[in-house]
């Protein structure tokens, strides 16, 4: 091939590589990698000031009421994750296998599962945030109406039922993700392994935990790494229902929104501090990255290769 | 198992002897469907609603011909703003997105150069790093960039956040297709730019519109960013514009519903018409 045609050949590939590299260049790497810095100067508002070290992170990790503040937040995200993983995932399986049998009215129930979903967090929020209103929401008026009055209350306005609440919400939000990627796991499963199977035992759940769960093994690394990532830098829902200060005492605070909080949380006050923010930022960054990884190589340790 | 070995394992329980173990996750699956659907029903219903209806018969169909709630928004607030705008960012970053992912993806995925697979490893290192945390270094960024309170900020950062997906689908698509077409037209002397542009793009679209849909629901549903970015009125989306007007309308509900109602209607009406292509698109990700 000719010289010219091959420089010519290079400039048309690096045309076309080069502007949407530029952009998660930009918008991508340099701020993570930004992020890290950050975590090491001192800040005034939007200046930086001193190099400090490890500081911010000590302050954040060790010194009150930061320390509190980040413990709270880092024991409401646990609680998060594993109700998450029982009510989102947990029912997510169940609702699949369910759906898998293609019973009458499948596509409807699968179209119906995965409808919220496509609702802006926003919305869900909102929508939630009023059906749990003390006097006028819809959950407090069924109660009442079918003679349970007595377990009515002013559902996120309580420390012991704020951060449920919230969880609930987001459970019916995302449900149907976990339940599709589920559904197309089991789809793919052969049939003659289960006509195999039929034959060999006659219990439905030794069939659904010695089968069915260890062949849907890559959704559930899938879904498991996704909610994990998810759940620890969740923000949206407690922002909209909890508030900003993630009101009743600190009962719906999450990472996330603690992170906000620090960063932004009341400019004009000028108490918004990027140094711990950016601190916050890295630590919980390495954490989701380095339990997220562990998760998958776990998880991807316990797949089969149909 | 025999039919006869299932009815007498069956009877044995007393639920599941009764309905049969299809009967209950008929139940299960009916259940589910009606506290999927109830929420969304009670909002679309209490919309149509004035404030003591929906505080006395919160289940009740409304009389759907009284839209004075909608009226409200549409001439009183700013939703068709908050709408507009939607689109506008929404439309400017699936261009970019569309256009540079398959640009990217082209170019890895059917020229092999030095460095091509480092560069797929660049954009895929993108795809599970939550740019949330990010937020300070991003908000620092656009202030340099002066372009903090203005549309192309969030266009600039949903393009980013939207690459790396686009790129995986595209680059594994455009890789599965064959050679021969093209290698046609490059012996008839076509340049490489009219091979992609005449040959090869037409074959493309079933994947872009995979990607599409992958990126569309979440830049549209996003409230993150211009929470951060944006603080004129005039400029905020539909998920942002949301709290403002949430928060204007505090103790007249069936304004809010209304309110929520529209705001959730596109995507809803696009969902049911295209839920096929809705379904593969969120979850191509996840499902290879």
């Amino acid at each position: 091939m000719p010289q010219l045609r091959m420089t010519g050949r290079g400039l048309w590939i690096t045309m076309l590589i080069v502007p949407p590299l530029a952009f998660v260049a930009l918008f991508i790497v340099y701020p993570i990698l930004s992020a890290f810095a950050y975590a090491f100067f001192d800040w005034q508002g939007l200046r930086r000031l001193d190099f400090v070290g490890l500081q911010n992170f000590h302050t954040v990790l060790f010194v009150e009421p930061y320390r509190s503040w980040t413990l709270n937040a880092f024991k409401n995200n646990v609680i998060v994750f594993f109700a998450l993983m029982v009510l989102q995932n947990g029912l997510g399986f169940l609702l699949a296998y369910a759906l898998w049998r293609e019973l009458p009215g499948a596509r409807f129930h699968r179209i119906a599962v995965f409808l919220p979903v496509v609702l802006s967090t926003i919305i869900v929020a909102y929508l939630f945030k009023l059906f749990y209103h003390p006097l006028f929401g819809v959950v407090n008026i069924s109660l009442k109406s079918i003679g349970l009055g007595w377990l009515a209350q002013p559902w996120l306005g309580q420390s012991g039922t704020a951060l449920w609440s919230i969880i609930i919400a987001q459970a019916w939000h995302m449900v149907g993700f976990p339940t599709l990627v589920f559904l197309a796991g089991m789809q793919r499963i052969p049939g003659e392994i289960l006509d195999a199977v039929r034959m060999e035992t006659e219990s439905e759940w030794v069939k659904i935990t010695k089968i069915v769960w260890p062949l849907v093994a890559p959704s559930a690394t899938i879904v498991f790494t996704l909610l994990f990532v998810g759940a620890f830098n969740w923000f949206e829902l407690p922002y909209i229902m909890g508030g900003l200060d993630g009101s009743p005492f600190g009962s719906t605070d999450v990472l996330g929104l603690y992170f906000y909080r620090t960063a932004f949380g009341n400019v004009s006050a000028g108490q918004q501090n990027f140094g711990l923010g950016s601190a916050l930022a890295v630590i919980i960054f390495l954490f989701i990255a380095v339990v997220a990884g562990v998760i998958t190589t776990r998880l991807r340790a316990r797949e089969i290769q149909l | 198992m025999s039919a006869a070995a299932d009815n007498a394992y069956y009877e044995r329980k007393g639920i599941l002897g009764a309905l049969g173990r299809d009967g209950l996750l008929q139940i299960i699956l009916i259940a589910n469907t009606i506290i999927m659907l109830a929420p969304i029903i009670i909002m679309v219903f209490s919309a149509f609603k004035t404030t003591p209806q929906i505080f006395q018969s919160p289940f009740s169909i409304p009389d759907f011909s009284n839209v004075g709630n909608f009226v409200k928004i549409w001439t009183e607030t700013n939703f068709l703003r908050y709408l507009l705008n939607s689109f506008v960012v929404t439309g400017a970053s699936m261009v970019l997105i569309l256009t540079l992912g398959t640009m990217a993806a082209y170019a890895i995925g059917r020229y092999s150069f030095t460095g091509s697979g480092f560069i797929l490893m660049f954009f895929l290192a993108g795809l599970t790093l939550p740019l949330k945390l990010a937020i300070i270094p991003l908000f620092m960024l656009m202030r340099d960039l002066s372009i903090l309170n203005n549309q192309l900020s969030l266009i600039f950062v949903y393009t980013a956040m939207g690459l790396p997906t686009t790129v995986f689908i595209m680059t594994g698509f455009i890789r599965s297709l064959p050679n021969e077409l093209e290698d046609a037209a490059r012996m008839d002397g076509a340049s490489e730019a009219r091979i992609m542009w005449s040959i090869m793009l037409p074959l493309v679209r079933p994947a872009m519109v995979i990607a599409g849909i992958q990126n569309v629901v979440p830049i549209w549903n996003d409230f993150f960013f211009p929470l951060v970015f944006i603080q004129n009125d005039n400029l905020k989306t539909l998920p942002q514009g949301l709290t403002t007007f949430m928060g204007e309308y505090t103790t007249d509900w069936g304004v809010l519903f209304s309110g929520l109602t529209l705001s959730a209607a596109p995507i809803i009406i696009i969902y049911i018409l295209l839920s096929k292509q809705f379904i593969a698109g969120m979850t191509s990700g996840a499902v290879k």
